[in-house]
This record gives structure tokens, C-alpha cells and sequence, in this order.
């Protein structure tokens, strides 16, 4: 592990002690009370969906034009925090729904693309458990695929109809409202990287690991 | 010389199917079944729920669509043809082209036999503007197999891909779906909005576009060992 990590756990787990106390101080939205401050847990986890999203496909791009395993080992990894992150999200997001619309859930633009997106995540997981040898490629070929999906998701449900409240809400929020999301979001970046850089060390000690089982089988 | 190997492939799987018809008719008995078990379970006192025929064609559609995509390439796992197709000296988005026309031809066999049998069971329109519905039939089929096509083929090589194909297709094919079932059931309004049809249309063929170019892209580095 890098020398950086375990100051980083440290700082990660202080900010995660701290940062319900900031939401706790947060004032109370005048029409949703205290369910708005669900809000501080589930933008933050949506921004780090989308993030480990973004950087499985990335890698799985390159990993199928490059062939670099290393990219391989991060789209997986990443794709496993995409996983936890949008379960997150999808299930603060109803309890928050419930209150905010009255209903738990709305076939809406982002509804959907995340729920699609996250399914995509959830088959991608499957594919490497039990594809066996020889699903790498195709699972870089699914991230692939399912990054071009995206727009398509938006642009049929958007046309469809939305209520989700846009992104155009984050810069004009107050100090006081801004202030905890802000600090949850970056801890929630933290805790994204650590968990990424070791989900990866994980997978490379993996793959040292199967090197040495094969240098051992054809030692004898 | 690349029409020429579309065109051959296209022929092989023709004149094997031929012999046997085992994929044709195994696919349009699932169709047809997907379709009774879906009037069995909503059609109710002789009246049909209103606003599901489009929905309903297209479940069958994906349905049997992933059925045929199996068998096409379990067919070509046997004796390791598929293998030798990848050794040929033909240019490999030739050979998935030509498999994926096959494919679409296969559907929309399916779907000659589908749009009637949803027609009569749950008393749809369908057949009232055949030249709409047959392009959006289309559009909507070329972009299911075309993604179908590509993760079928690569499937062949990894275990369980009997599960992993419906898994790994159905999360990526949602827009062909929401897309096709909006067109279709704007078809089957009783004054259907042609810039709702042309926008939806506009919108499979976006797909359709980029899926291909995208599986054509992809099929020589995702096919290589």
C-alpha cells in the first residue's frame, strides 16, 4: 500500500464522524423538514456513482483497445463501487421521493438512467463471477456498450417526462445547506478512492497469487 | 469482397437452417407461446387491458429474440465452427455482419407471425398503418440483434452464457424497448401523432446507427484471444 493510505482511513474516518454532526447542525428545509437531510447522503453517493461509472468505462476502453490487464483490474474494481454507491443512491432516493413527491418511485429521466446504469454495473459483477475465463473482454465490451446506452436511457425518458429537481439546484444552494454537502461529497470522494485503491491491490495480489500457483505447477 | 462475405455467411447459416429449421421453429412456437401466456394471464372476460398490445409485442419480441440468439451460436460452439469462421480470411466485421442479418431475418419472420396473433388476442389496431409499423418493426429489430449479435458471439466462449445473454442484454436494450413500445402505442392511438412516431423513430435509428458502428468497432478486438 501506498504511505499515503492509512493517513488517509484515518482522516476518512474522522470526516465521516463529523460529518453528521454538520448535518445534524444544518437548518431544516422549510417544506421537507427532516427528511431533506437525506439529500446529504444521497447526492454525494449519486456523485460517486456516476464517478466509478465513468472511470469502469474509461478503463474498460482501454483495457480492450490497449490490453493493459492493469485497466482491466480497475474497471472491475470500479465497477463493484458503482455497484455499492448506486445502491445507495437508489434506495436513499425513494425514502426521499416518498416525502418530497409522494410516491416511492417515478419512471423519470434520472430514475431510470441510474436504475439502468446500475443494472448494467450489477450484470457486469455477474458476467466476471460466473463467466469464467474469457468473459474480461466481454465485460469490457458490456461497460463499453452500456456508456453509449446512457444518452439513449435520457433522451427516451426525458421525453417522457421528469420531476427529478435538476442539477441547476447545487450552485444556488445557502451557505448553511452547502457547507455539509459539500463536506459529505468530499468525504464520500475519499472513501471512494481508498476503497478503489485497495479493491485494486486486492485483484493484483490476485493475479500474483494465480502467477505463482502456475510457477509452482510447472516447477514439478 | 466485404458484400460478398456478408453475403456468404449469410448463405452458410441459411443453408444450414434450411436443413433442419430447428431455431425457426422452436423461435415462433416460443414467440406465439410468450404471446398466449400473456393473454391467458391479462385478457379478462374477452377484454383486453387497454394500452398493453405494444407492450406486449415487444416483450415477445426480446423474448424470442434472445431464444434465437442462443441457439444460433450454441449451433456454431458444436464442432468449433465458429472458430473456424474467425480463421477464414475475411474480414471480421463482415462475419458479424452477415450473422446479424440472418438474425434480423429471423425476427421478422417472428414478427409476421406475432402482429397478427396480438392483433386478434387483445383487439390492437396494429395492422391499421402496416407501412409505420413495418419500419418501426424494423428499426427496432436491427438495434435489439445488432447488440444481441455482438454479446451473443462473444458469450460463446464463457460458461453459463445461456443465463449471462437475457442478463447482460436486456440492461443494455432498454431504450430499443421504451423506444419501440412508445412508437407502437402511438400507432395504436386512434388519431396516432405522426411527429410522436417520427421522434421515436428518429430516435431507434440513432440507436441503430451507433450500435452498429459501435459492435463493428468492437467485434475484431473483442473476438481475439
Amino acid at each position: 500500500m501506498p504511505k499515503w493510505f492509512t493517513p488517509a482511513v484515518v482522516i476518512c474516518g474522522l470526516m465521516f464522524a463529523v460529518a453528521p454532526i454538520l448535518i445534524a447542525e444544518a437548518p431544516y428545509e422549510s417544506t421537507m423538514g427532516l427528511v431533506q437531510k437525506i439529500f446529504y447522503v444521497h447526492l454525494p453517493s449519486a456523485w460517486m456513482f456516476l464517478l466509478a461509472a465513468i472511470t469502469c468505462g474509461v478503463a474498460s476502453v482501454r483495457y480492450l483497445f490497449r490490453g493493459n490487464p492493469r485497466q482491466d483490474r480497475i474497471a472491475w474494481s470500479a465497477a463493484e463501487l458503482a455497484v455499492l454507491f448506486g445502491a445507495i443512491t437508489l434506495v436513499t432516493g425513494p425514502l426521499w421521493a416518498r416525502k418530497a413527491w409522494g410516491t416511492w418511485w417515478q419512471w423519470d429521466v434520472r430514475l431510470t438512467s441510474s436504475l439502468m446504469g446500475w443494472m448494467v454495473a450489477v450484470a457486469y459483477l455477474l458476467l466476471r463471477k460466473y463467466g469464467g475465463p474469457g468473459s474480461d473482454k466481454l465485460a469490457a465490451g458490456l461497460a463499453l456498450f452500456g456508456m453509449a446506452n446512457v444518452p439513449f436511457v435520457y433522451i427516451s425518458v426525458n421525453y417522457w417526462r421528469t420531476i427529478h429537481p435538476t442539477t441547476n439546484v447545487v450552485p444556488t444552494l445557502p451557505t448553511s445547506f452547502g457547507v455539509p454537502l459539500w463536506f459529505s461529497a468530499v468525504t464520500f470522494l475519499l472513501l471512494f478512492v481508498l476503497l478503489l485503491r485497495m479493491r485494486i491491490r486486492l485483484e493484483e495480489q490476485r493475479t500474483r497469487l494465480d502467477a505463482l500457483y502456475l510457477a509452482m505447477d510447472e516447477h514439478r | 469482397m466485404f458484400a460478398r462475405i456478408v453475403w456468404l455467411v449469410l448463405r452458410k447459416d441459411f443453408t444450414v437452417e434450411v436443413r433442419s429449421l430447428e431455431i425457426a421453429y422452436t423461435t415462433l412456437f416460443f414467440a406465439i407461446s410468450c404471446v398466449l401466456v400473456f393473454a391467458f394471464a391479462l385478457v379478462q372476460e374477452g377484454r383486453a387491458p387497454e394500452g398493453g398490445a405494444a407492450g406486449i409485442l415487444w416483450i415477445a419480441i426480446a423474448f424470442a429474440g434472445t431464444l434465437a440468439l442462443g441457439r444460433t451460436f450454441e449451433r456454431e460452439r458444436q464442432s468449433e465452427t465458429l472458430r473456424a469462421l474467425l480463421l477464414a480470411p475475411a474480414a471480421r466485421p463482415a462475419v458479424y455482419l452477415g450473422k446479424l442479418l440472418g438474425i434480423v431475418a429471423l425476427l421478422l419472420a417472428a414478427e409476421i407471425l406475432l402482429v397478427p396473433l396480438v392483433t386478434l388476442l387483445f383487439q390492437a389496431p396494429l395492422l391499421e398503418h402496416p407501412a409505420w409499423l413495418a419500419v418501426i418493426l424494423v428499426a427496432g429489430t436491427i438495434g435489439f440483434a445488432a447488440v444481441g449479435t455482438l454479446f451473443a458471439a462473444m458469450l460463446v466462449r464463457v460458461r453459463s452464457r445461456d443465463v449471462l445473454l437475457p442478463v447482460l442484454l436486456y440492461p443494455i436494450t432498454v431504450p430499443v424497448i421504451i423506444a419501440g413500445v412508445r412508437a407502437t402505442a402511438a400507432l395504436l392511438e386512434p388519431q396516432p401523432d405522426a411527429g410522436i412516431i417520427r421522434f421515436w423513430l428518429a430516435l431507434l435509428a440513432c440507436f441503430d446507427v451507433v450500435f452498429v458502428t459501435l459492435a463493428l468497432w468492437t467485434f475484431e478486438p473483442l473476438m481475439t484471444d
